[in-house]
């Protein structure tokens, strides 16, 4: 059943650069009623209501591809704008300065903090499967989504935030990293909220409301 | 944590969905995507189709199927099945599937597995091993892997079969599993021929062996016959993730109750 409430949001962007499968992010979208659009040029980052920066693979080839098309610009101007940005997973790493993935890479540099593998102790890497959220503040993203709530993560690098005060939560893997992270109409999410169910879409129509420029309704902390 | 997974397997031919014993007697059971959304709703923490069509002008109908799942569900899924190159692996992929799973092609020409890490990334790669009993063993051929080629302990060997355990491979399944692990494989779903079908119970030994041998996830199948059996898959078997088919497939018991059961022996899932 579709919810028409975000058919308003006429303009959700989603940037493809080559780095992932951008259909299952668009249909979640869409599912939830909005008007999800994948994106291939800078030039439409102008006209989009909101952005959503996905991607899987490596943070090298990622911020080169992002450079090369020229994407860093109208994405520090949308930010500027106050237009609300997503990142999911490898696209919530690129907000931060640099990361240590097969040398040493800038990021965007819109979050202070580092992107560091795993240890080896952690586990297996990649981390795969479905681990929890521990619910740091009354995060507009994480409305309605209850502590400790499971999400689906793939993934071998983790974010180092250097300010606590963007951590809406935190994860558990070998180490204590930011998995979901929130400053301002800028978030980000580690794992899948596309493929993590319920509390996935619950999370991804907070986005779009923010877009729509509703104010979610705050869950107390718990 | 990191929650263990179940996930449930539904075999698909020509879009539909049929139930294997042994691999054999096979009989229509549904819809692919009315089965995949109930599971996603029952809680499974991913699903898995296994498509058994023979021919390959069918891979059409597949790949229309795999659209309408990830059309469906909002949990990861899995389709394994007749993929034969790197190209059937991205379609797939592109389809709207998480990952893919790698059976024969991963025998027969092992550069596969490495070839679709490095195009699609480790995560979404991986590669089923079919085990079977076995006194007789030998290293995978081609393999670099060195090490025990049986488990330590008991000097039990498995050997790799394929076509769902028609075909002997006579290579030993511990040395299989670190090669696939080496040439980039994300996962291993194992299942153990002698058990499957039978509901019997998981092949603890096996998957134990393969698990110690190994550094990526792996997935037990085949025996699930009792809530018991999920639980010392996972906790004496140390695998990480319990899959089967026809136990759900015909209610004998649903995914919530395997939950319960295993949340209130203290192991950590998805409620």
């Amino acid at each position: 059943m579709r919810d028409t409430r975000y058919a308003i949001c006429e303009m959700l962007a989603i940037i493809d650069y080559g780095m992932s499968n951008l259909r299952s992010v668009r249909h979640a979208f869409e599912y939830l009623g909005a008007e999800a659009r994948i994106v291939d040029s800078p030039r439409e980052v102008e006209r989009a209501r909101a952005l959503v920066l996905p991607g899987d693979g490596a943070f090298g080839p990622a911020m080169e591809n992002l450079n090369a098309f020229g994407w860093l610009e109208p994405f520090y101007a949308a930010i500027a704008r106050g237009v609300p940005f997503l990142g999911i997973c490898l696209g919530m790493q690129l907000l931060f300065e640099t990361s240590e993935e097969n040398g040493a890479h800038q990021g965007l540099g819109i979050l202070r903090g580092s992107v560091k593998k795993f240890p080896r102790a952690a586990g297996k890497i990649p981390q795969i499967g479905w681990n929890q959220l521990q619910i740091k503040s009354s995060s507009r993203f994480l409305a309605g989504v209850s502590q400790n709530a499971f999400a689906y993560f793939v993934h071998s690098y983790y974010c180092d935030a250097r300010d606590e005060n963007v951590i809406a939560a935190r994860t558990e893997y070998g180490v204590s990293y930011a998995s979901v992270v929130e400053a301002g109409n800028v978030w980000g999410a580690q794992f899948h909220p596309e493929k993590s169910g319920a509390d996935g879409l619950t999370m991804l129509r907070n986005f779009l409301a923010l877009a729509a420029g509703e104010t979610a309704e705050l869950r107390p902390e718990t | 944590m990191l929650a263990k997974r179940i996930i449930p397997c539904l075999d698909v031919k020509n879009g539909r969905v049929v139930k294997g014993i042994h691999f054999v007697g096979l009989r229509d059971a549904g819809d692919p995507i009315e089965q995949a959304r109930w599971y996603a709703e029952q809680g499974a923490d991913e699903v898995t189709f296994l498509d058994i069509t023979a021919s390959v002008e069918a891979r059409g109908t597949l790949l229309h199927m795999v659209e309408r799942v990830a059309d469906s569900i909002f949990i990861p899924f899995t389709v394994g099945g007749g993929v034969r190159s790197a190209d059937d692996f991205r379609d797939l992929l592109r389809a709207g599937a998480d990952k893919a799973s790698i059976n024969t092609a991963a025998v027969t020409k092992p550069q596969i597995i490495s070839e679709c890490a490095e195009k699609f990334g480790s995560q979404c790669v991986v590669v089923a091993i079919d085990a079977k009993k076995s006194s007789n063993v030998m290293p995978p051929a081609l393999s670099k892997a060195k090490g025990e080629t049986s488990s330590e302990k008991s000097g039990a060997h498995w050997q790799v079969s394929t076509h769902g355990g028609r075909k002997e491979t006579g290579w030993d399944a511990i040395a299989w599993a670190r090669e696939v692990e080496r040439l980039g494989a994300g996962e291993i779903l194992l299942t153990s021929i002698d058990r499957d079908g039978t509901q019997s119970g998981y092949d603890l030994e096996l998957t134990r062996a393969i698990v110690k041998a190994v550094n990526i996830p792996v997935i037990a199948s085949g025996g699930a016959g009792t809530l018991e059996h999920f639980y010392t898959a996972l906790s004496e078997g140390q695998a990480d993730a319990v899959l089967a088919a026809s136990l759900f497939h015909d209610r004998v018991m649903s995914i919530g109750e395997v939950k319960q059961y295993l949340a209130a022996r203290g192991v950590c899932i998805r409620k």
